[in-house]
């Protein structure tokens, strides 16, 4: 089995959490429970991950820092988990179903080369 | 109770105690001699109540009679004890070892015992085998028909265990903190594994199911009233098992088929132990912690409440963070059946078609049972597959009944 890492991408502009009622915000987070556990439920679930927080810094070669990075690409990373597969493909597969796809966002699947 | 059902019941409960407080007197390297002076009390109660009538108050006499074969023992194997002594690091063995049976006592030599018997050098099946024959009292053959096996594998494990017990180095007399704290994952582990043991036996009997999860719920219970082991997730566990039990005699039919939850009569839940398993749930929740047995008591006790709103999510959420926390097949499957309550039978379908556990019998008597009603042919190969994957007699009577029953529509 190879790892693979998920990073979940998204436009914070119109990823609708903060405006959302705590409902609705209580059923994005049964869905994003219900995804991460279906993977566990194949075994396949290496690491959870973590969300991010939207605010951070970008520190860049000459020292310039800024606020970021949403301010200069539409799309953040969001978030990520590791998963188990034994190819690309099947990786690729286990994405399928994701939360982010529904809100516009999409899912990038990379391998993890051990060090 | 006639005079001849009194020894047994007594050596039920008073041989675990008796070798308990020997051993927390004189060190664990003597067990074997523990039991020997434990035996020959037993014995010597036979002989005399035979002729003599049974004492008033039978425990205390029995405890009196191993004092004074304990220190005839040394008395007599002066020699031999010195030899003991040497071999031992520290010299301050005493000759006489001096102790009472007092309630306290037996209980910390039985909490003691439980930590020493729980050793993650041995391996779970003989650590189960052991606590069976150590802390329950168990013959060697009632452990064999507990597990279905025969009395040389028993025996096999059971000197294994042994073996690592007198070679370990963990000291009876001297549980401290750091020990408890270090063992205590591997004591629940191995009390929950016990308790699953009885409630989802092999075995048919009613009688050593129920005795195998009571002696769990007993164990559990010495460390519930330690303060040391008295932990949130000491009471979860105390708290699934009582939940569990409960439903005992609803779970199984005249001939042991098992009755799905919902299909249960819900008149034959004792409420009392439901009350108690609510208790321990209640002081589990003492602090921020979540065990899997914490999630397990609340999936329980989620099960206990007749028809509260929103049941099926509340368990489904529960089964999420314990799918989180450790992956299990059966856990994997129990997942997709709440999901399959929740979000309709064809997501439910969806979920468990990726789980891929074609080499297992409840997989596909999962998906007979999705399948039952969209799809009857598919539902009917499902649980034939299941059939002949299980090994449970009862389980392909069950699953032969339910295939006949599809036919039939």
């Amino acid at each position: 089995m190879k790892e693979f890492l998920f990073v979940y991408r998204a436009d914070y502009e119109t990823y609708p959490s903060a405006r959302k009622s705590p409902e609705e915000m209580q059923a994005i987070t049964q869905k994003w429970m219900n995804w991460v556990a279906g993977i566990a439920a194949q075994g396949k679930l290496a690491d959870r991950g973590n969300s991010l927080v939207p605010s951070g810094k970008v520190l860049k070669s000459n020292g310039s820092i800024s606020d970021g990075p949403y301010t200069e690409i539409k799309e953040s990373i969001m978030g990520y988990t590791l998963v188990k597969a034994s190819s690309i493909e099947e990786a690729t597969a286990l994405a399928n179903g994701c939360p982010i796809l529904s809100v516009g966002g999409n899912v990038e699947i990379r391998e993890i080369r051990a060090i | 109770m006639q005079q001849h059902e009194l020894i047994p019941h007594l050596f039920r409960t008073e041989y675990s105690k008796i070798v308990a407080v020997l051993c927390h007197s004189f060190d664990l390297k003597h067990l074997e001699i523990a039991e020997d002076i434990a035996s020959d009390t037993f014995l010597k109660a036979a002989e005399t109540w035979g002729i003599k009538g049974v004492p008033e108050n039978p425990a205390a006499w029995l405890y009196a009679v191993a004092k004074n074969k304990t220190k005839d023992y040394f008395r007599h194997n002066a020699v031999r004890e010195k030899q003991v002594k040497e071999t031992i690091r520290s010299n301050n063995v005493e000759t006489e070892p001096d102790f009472e049976f007092t309630h306290q006592n037996i209980a910390d030599s039985q909490l003691s015992m439980i930590f020493s018997v729980c050793d993650g050098d041995i391996s779970p099946d003989a650590q189960i085998c052991l606590a069976l024959q150590i802390l329950c009292g168990f013959s060697v053959e009632e452990i064999a028909n507990a597990f279905l096996t025969n009395l040389a594998t028993v025996k096999k494990r059971l000197q294994r265990a042994r073996a690592v017990l007198r070679n370990g180095n963990f000291h009876i007399k001297t549980l401290v903190e750091t020990e408890i704290k270090t063992r205590s994952d591997n004591v629940l582990k191995t009390l929950y594994l016990l308790f699953n043991e009885g409630y989802f036996s092999k075995t048919n009997n009613q009688l050593i199911r129920k005795d195998l999860c009571s002696e769990a719920i007993r164990l559990t219970s010495i460390l519930v009233g330690n303060a040391l082991t008295n932990t949130p997730q000491t009471n979860a566990l105390l708290a699934l098992m009582y939940f569990q039990s409960s439903r005992f005699d609803a779970r199984t039919d005249e001939i042991g088929e098992v009755i799905l939850l919902e299909d249960q009569d819900k008149s034959l839940w004792d409420n009392e132990l439901i009350e108690r398993g609510n208790h321990y749930l209640v002081n589990a929740f003492h602090g921020n912690e979540v065990s899997k047995y914490h999630l397990e008591a609340a999936i329980a006790y989620w099960h206990t409440t007749p028809t509260p709103e929103r049941k099926w999510e509340n368990i489904l959420t529960l089964y999420n963070q314990l799918i989180l926390i450790e992956y299990s097949p059966v856990t994997a499957l129990n997942r997709t059946f709440a999901f399959a309550k929740v979000y309709g039978t064809e997501k439910g379908i969806q979920e468990a078609e990726k789980l891929h556990l074609n080499n297992s019998s409840p997989y596909h008597s999962l998906l007979g049972y999705l399948y039952a009603n969209l799809d009857i042919d598919k539902s009917i190969d499902h649980y034939e597959q299941a059939i002949a994957l299980t090994n449970s007699r009862i389980e392909r009577q069950t699953l032969t009944k339910e295939v006949e029953r599809l036919k039939r529509r």
